[in-house]
């Protein structure tokens, strides 16, 4: 059978792309859209490396398929700031010096900005656990969570 | 100390101050490009079919069938690489046998653990080069094993290497050692090190009391969340180049110009940003099969593991099995110190054993010590570096002991590791003489914190420890230009690991010229840019960087000086360089406008041409580390579940550079640490078979497993650094698991001896009780 | 010349279209709801069907409603979904609790509660809270429909009573009795993105003066499938729930486990932590009644 070609919005463009029934959209996101700001760490949904945001919803691209997007609307880490202007988030991870290597920042911040969509005053208690899903090895945590709380402060205004 | 650079106080403007990381945006947008973010035009996917056996020779390998797939182009099995000689040579912080490194990069003749690498194939797709691995037929002769460190030690264990002898070595500080014969039968005991000051037994005898216990550990993994990537193309004169994600890429080259037979000068590797490494990333994995597939197919080939992969074949920690033995007078003074750690190489020999037996007593100002270590091999990956690489396996012991005879003796802990410890002048057991270094100072603050004063309640305790790395130099170099604009363009051939490195150089360099730090962009040369640079570990970035760094600001504002002389048309002494300006040195000299480094970098081509400074060094004054923490926990007596309630780190970083990337230092190895303690461990089946080889069952801590981690950073000056730098990365890991142990007693008032403080481990002991 | 397998895709608009793929298709072939334990098999090659059949494409499978007390919900339905349905959330509070330890934020996007149930695995969060709920299972094949307790619909790992050309089209909860709850927890070494090591949902119904009137108990992660414990029930029906009561509840639970050792806890951790568990899962049951 030969590959399927699939129409879908990435970071608010039209793509489209042709790609195996059993392609992960990671694979196709990183592979033939070229987005490499999402990244794999496991391909099992244990470590949210993969985090994007589907139709808003935010899954592990690793934990779909390609074909399954038709359609839809992805959001990756690459649409987060508008032109020159870093997303709040993303200035608070630097202010904070929330990240050191940087794998796992693209995946916390698409979680960390869903998160405040749903809840823009979370405790410290439901930030750690939204972002559960998100494994970094670094920072111990204690950064990316403080950035996260001071972010929702600053978009509450 | 000589060759050393001096600590000269001075008043700071950028140092110490919090600007963003150069790297930030990058990261932050997703820009940045990791291992496996780099493609070459034409390349080809490689794969690696693995042992599915923990010991077994390999009888025949048959690729036939997986060749004639269309679209796979090669296939390379050990036999396409030439053997080495038995030839030890230090790399990273670990010293290897090319004889072991062929064989672990490639099996030979026997398949050593579960995952070892035995064939790659190198295909036009990534499903293709995965489906072929499925028609690898390999005639394995499947042979007894063994994994845990104590069984491989036994006499009559299955042996790992038919022909390895034990290597004796003894050090005794200030006369020669006893000499002890060589066993006579080979055996899994690669090595077996001994360090001894003092006499141990006299000291012994004079003890009011003595505690003496074992300790396990498991093996852990580094678990960075950056698999293993690499890209490699050869070209049909010879010419490599290789991208890959590492922490020294001049360590990567070496080690393939070596297994590869390649000149040097032939091989280009250029790093990538690194998605954590944390010691796993010091040696070949993917490299060598890369270069060698590319070899053959002329085309680029790219590698990349998946998680099972990393798992099972990279990494991880020893596991350890500890006898500590400590003696102290009945005011608490120890008298004698005595510590066998037995660590698991893992396939072949060469476990941080060196790190391990050197740091385990020296915190303590101990007369009498006595340390054995041996180095065993065992059926699983050969081990590498992780954080503080064998001192949290020691230290685990120690200070479990430690606190065993702080509360027989009725003393505070931290009263009893301030009444032993180690300041300056103190004489280690292996011979070093510290400088000025700031163990009690956090010894005192942790007294003080008001952490370690909040009252407790029920099921909850509070346990201390403390850690111990003696940090290294090693070669570095950097290369520094003034550009046309006054504006620096650094280039370094240090990894930054993610510790934010390059940050803290810039802020180094500009505090030289007195620049604001944005006006400095670092780079990180590939190795045709710059001469050799060791790996970034033993926490070594920031300080040894810090010092080529230095060196080649000031070697071109020497430079600049000299132009402004020239350009006044005044002899060299009569000009000072301050705050970014050269100036007269007194108004005698004339009344001439300062020259800022813009304005000498504009005239430069007038004045002489570009402006530059370089440093290569094999960095010197190492500043030691230590740390103390403080750990509140609360066991929930029901399901033996841990959770850490408070967590402080205090430590001597000698200066801060960048606070904020000092305290994600300690925050990180902290996390680390906790999941050391509490959680992570390598499962094995019956089959020699690793059982959890993802993050699903390899349970690092996740955000809701931690709280804060509380950091308190104590600045004493290393008086062999400009501005005081130690190295700060690995100290964080080595108190955390000794620090929960104690911690949990004081809650259950059950000490445990074995690590992971697992939930089923705990609550069968509180059973028991 | 050998040939690369190639895996095919299909994304069926009616029920009956997914079932004639089903019943037609020779190979392995997966149904795909979200995907998150399917793609997981297919990565470490547990699983390589020849066919995935998308069953999100079915509105019937997408539906969550509530009528006459009663709600479906289909079996495509997320988790997330399912979380942020609150009036479902305060009558089963149970099965919430149960949907929300699936996994992460993430998982939970796209992870359904029928794929959880047709996934069977012993340890699945959701299936001992459904159990206790009462909940069944809506199967369609060529024949119609039938509906099965998701106690029977569970067989053993990995398996259920479906037949090779059948699909779980919905899970079916009773109508919620007054003065009932629910609850389900779990115990896992870490606080989140782990299995049960053992697990315990369940339902109870009180009377006005403090008497249990129906009690239902499901126990995970103990057995090769999820268990109903009625020893466990019947300890609570017709009693105040007093200490004594509380002890011999927890006795039964343990009585009826029979745990094995794996990498994830030994048979002693499961026995004695599936007691303690239960009785704090009733204990919040309970709690939620008052």
């Amino acid at each position: 059978m030969t590959r399927r070609h699939i129409e879908a919005k990435i970071n608010g463009d039209n793509c489209d792309f042709l790609c195996e029934s059993n392609e992960t959209l990671l694979s196709v996101i990183r592979n033939q859209l070229q987005l490499t700001g999402t990244k794999e760490g496991c391909s099992t949904g244990d470590c949210g490396a993969c985090s994007v945001m589907l139709d808003g919803r935010l899954v592990c691209s690793c934990l779909t398929l390609a074909v399954e997007v038709e359609g839809k609307n992805i959001d990756t880490i690459e649409g987060m700031s508008n032109g020159e202007d870093l997303h709040i988030l993303q200035r608070k991870f630097l202010e904070h010096a929330a990240l050191q290597c940087g794998i796992c920042t693209p995946g916390f911040l698409i979680a960390a900005r869903a998160l405040l969509e749903k809840n823009p005053n979370p405790t410290e208690t439901e930030v750690r656990y939204w972002l559960a899903g998100n494994l970094c090895r670094c920072t111990g945590y204690h950064k990316i969570v403080e950035a996260v709380l001071d972010a929702a402060e600053e978009m509450r205004g | 100390m000589s060759d050393t650079v001096a600590y000269e106080e001075k008043k700071l403007k950028i140092i110490g101050t919090r600007p963003i990381r150069p790297d930030g945006v990058d990261k932050v947008t997703g820009r940045a490009r990791y291992g496996a973010d780099i493609n070459l035009p034409g390349q080809l996917f490689g794969s690696v079919y693995r042992s599915p056996y923990p010991h077994a020779i390999i009888k025949s390998i048959d690729v036939s069938a997986a060749l004639a797939i269309p679209g796979v182009k090669a296939a390379i099995t050990g036999d396409d690489f030439e053997d080495m000689p038995s030839q030890f040579i230090p790399v990273g912080e670990m010293v290897v046998n090319f004889r072991d490194m062929t064989r672990n990069v490639i099996a030979r003749e026997k398949a050593l653990y579960d995952g070892h690498p035995i064939v790659a194939i190198a295909a036009i797709s990534e499903s293709i080069a995965k489906e072929a691995l499925k028609h690898i037929k390999v005639d394995f002769e499947i042979l007894p094993h063994v994994i845990d460190v104590v069984e491989a030690m036994k006499p009559g264990a299955t042996l790992l290497h038919e022909e390895q002898y034990t290597l004796i070595e003894r050090k005794r500080l200030g006369s020669e050692p006893t000499t002890e014969s060589p066993p006579k039968e080979p055996s899994n005991i690669a090595k077996r090190l001994t360090w001894e000051k003092g006499d141990i037994e006299n000291g012994f005898s004079k003890a009011h009391i003595i505690i003496e216990k074992e300790f396990n550990t498991k093996p852990v993994h580094q678990g960075y969340i950056e698999p293993h990537a690499t890209v490699a193309t050869c070209t049909e004169d010879g010419q490599v180049e290789v991208y890959t994600c590492s922490q020294g890429h001049f360590v990567i080259r070496s080690q393939c110009a070596k297994l590869l037979g390649i000149e040097v000068s032939k091989i280009k590797v250029i790093p990538t940003e690194l998605g954590g490494g944390f010691g796993g990333k010091n040696n070949v994995y993917l490299e060598p099969l890369a270069i060698m597939l590319s070899k053959i197919v002329h085309r680029p080939v790219k590698m990349v593991m998946s998680r099972n992969e990393v798992f099972r074949a990279t990494g991880p920690s020893p596991a350890g099995h500890v006898k500590v033995k400590i003696g102290c007078d009945k005011n608490g003074n120890i008298v004698a110190a005595d510590a066998q750690i037995d660590m698991q190489s893992g396939a072949f020999p060469g476990s941080p054993l060196p790190q391990a037996t050197i740091t385990c007593f020296t915190r303590y100002d101990i007369e009498n010590v006595r340390v054995i270590g041996h180095d065993v091999t065992t059926n699983r990956p050969k081990v590498a570096a992780y954080r503080a690489p064998g001192a949290p396996i020691a230290a685990f012991g120690v200070e479990s002991v430690m606190d065993e005879l702080a509360e027989k003796l009725s003393i505070d802990p931290l009263d009893l590791r301030i009444m032993n410890a180690a300041k300056e002048g103190t004489q280690t057991y292996y011979g070093v003489t510290f400088p000025q270094i700031g163990f009690l100072e956090t010894l005192k603050r942790a007294k003080a914190h008001k952490n370690y004063n909040i009252p407790l309640e029920k099921n909850q305790g509070r346990g201390v420890a403390t850690g111990f790395w003696m940090n290294i130099g090693n070669d570095t170099t950097s290369s520094l230009n003034v550009n046309d604009d006054g504006t620096i363009a650094l280039t370094i051939g240090t990894i930054d690991v993610a510790g934010g490195s390059r940050s803290s150089l810039a802020m180094m360099v500009a505090e030289e010229f007195g620049i604001d730090s944005d006006k400095v962009r670092v780079t990180t040369g590939d190795t045709s840019q710059l001469g050799f640079n060791f790996v970034t570990a033993g926490s070594r970035g920031t300080f040894a960087g810090g010092i080529v760094a230095i060196l080649a600001a000031r070697k071109a504002i020497e430079e600049c000086k000299i132009r402004a002389a020239k350009t006044w048309n005044v002899p060299l002494d009569e000009v000072v360089w301050e705050d970014g300006y050269a100036r007269p040195a007194s108004s005698n000299v004339g009344g001439f406008d300062p020259l800022s480094l813009a304005d000498i970098a504009k005239n430069a081509t007038k004045t002489g041409g570009p402006i530059a400074g370089h440093s290569e060094k094999n960095v010197q004054g190492a500043g030691p580390g230590f740390g103390t923490q403080i750990v509140d926990v609360e066991v929930d007596k029901e399901t033996g579940s841990v959770k850490i309630l408070r967590h402080t780190v205090i430590q001597d970083a000698g200066k801060a550079i960048h606070p904020a990337y000092v305290e994600g230092q300690y925050q990180g190895g902290a996390v680390q640490g906790i999941g050391w303690a509490l959680n992570e461990e390598y499962i094995y089946g019956d089959d020699g078979k690793l059982q959890n080889t993802g993050f699903l069952d390899y349970r690092v801590p996740v955000a809701s497993d931690v709280p804060f981690i509380d950091t308190d950073i104590v600045e004493v000056p290393n008086p062999y650094h400009p501005y005081g730098v130690r190295g700060i990365g690995e100290v964080p890991i080595i108190p955390p698991t000794a620090a929960i142990a104690n911690a949990v007693y004081k809650a259950t008032g059950i000490r445990f001896n074995s690590l992971p403080l697992s939930p089923p481990k705990v609550l069968a002991a509180i059973t028991k009780k | 010349m050998k040939r690369v397998k190639k895996m095919q895709y299909e994304s069926p608009k009616s029920i009956d279209d997914a079932i004639s793929l089903i019943s037609n298709s020779p190979g392995n072939v997966r149904l795909l709801a979200g995907g998150t334990d399917l793609l997981v098999q297919m990565q470490s090659q547990v699983a390589d069907p020849d066919l995935v059949i998308d069953i999100k494409n079915i509105k019937e499978m997408k539906e969550f409603k509530k009528e006459d007390g009663v709600y479906t919900v289909g079996a495509a339905v997320t988790g997330m979904e399912i979380i942020e349905h609150e009036e479902f959330g305060s009558d089963w509070p149970g099965v919430v609790d149960g949907v929300k330890l699936i996994g992460s934020i993430q998982i939970k996007g796209r992870a359904s509660m029928g794929g959880n149930l047709c996934n069977a695995s012993p340890a699945a969060d959701s299936i001992p809270a459904m159990i206790a709920s009462g909940a069944s299972a809506v199967i369609a094949g060529p024949n119609g429909r039938r509906e099965v307790l998701v106690e029977d619909f569970i067989k053993g790992p990995g398996k259920t009573s479906l037949k090779s050309n059948e699909i779980l089209l919905s899970v079916k909860f009773p109508i919620k009795k007054p003065n009932s709850s629910g609850a389900y927890l779990r115990f896992t070494p870490r606080t989140e993105m782990d299995i049960a090591v053992v697990g315990v949902g369940i339902n109870v119904t009180m009377s006005d003066s403090g008497i249990c009137e129906e009690a239902k108990v499901s126990i995970g992660a103990v057995a090769e499938k999820a268990l109903v414990v009625e020893d466990a029930a019947t300890a609570l029906v017709g009693n105040k729930i007093t200490d004594e009561i509380i002890e011999n509840f927890i006795s039964k639970v343990r009585a009826s486990a029979r745990p094995i050792n794996d990498k994830r806890g030994t048979v002693d951790f499961r026995i004695q932590v599936i007691g303690v568990i239960a009785k704090r899962a009733l204990k919040m049951a309970l709690e939620r009644i008052r």
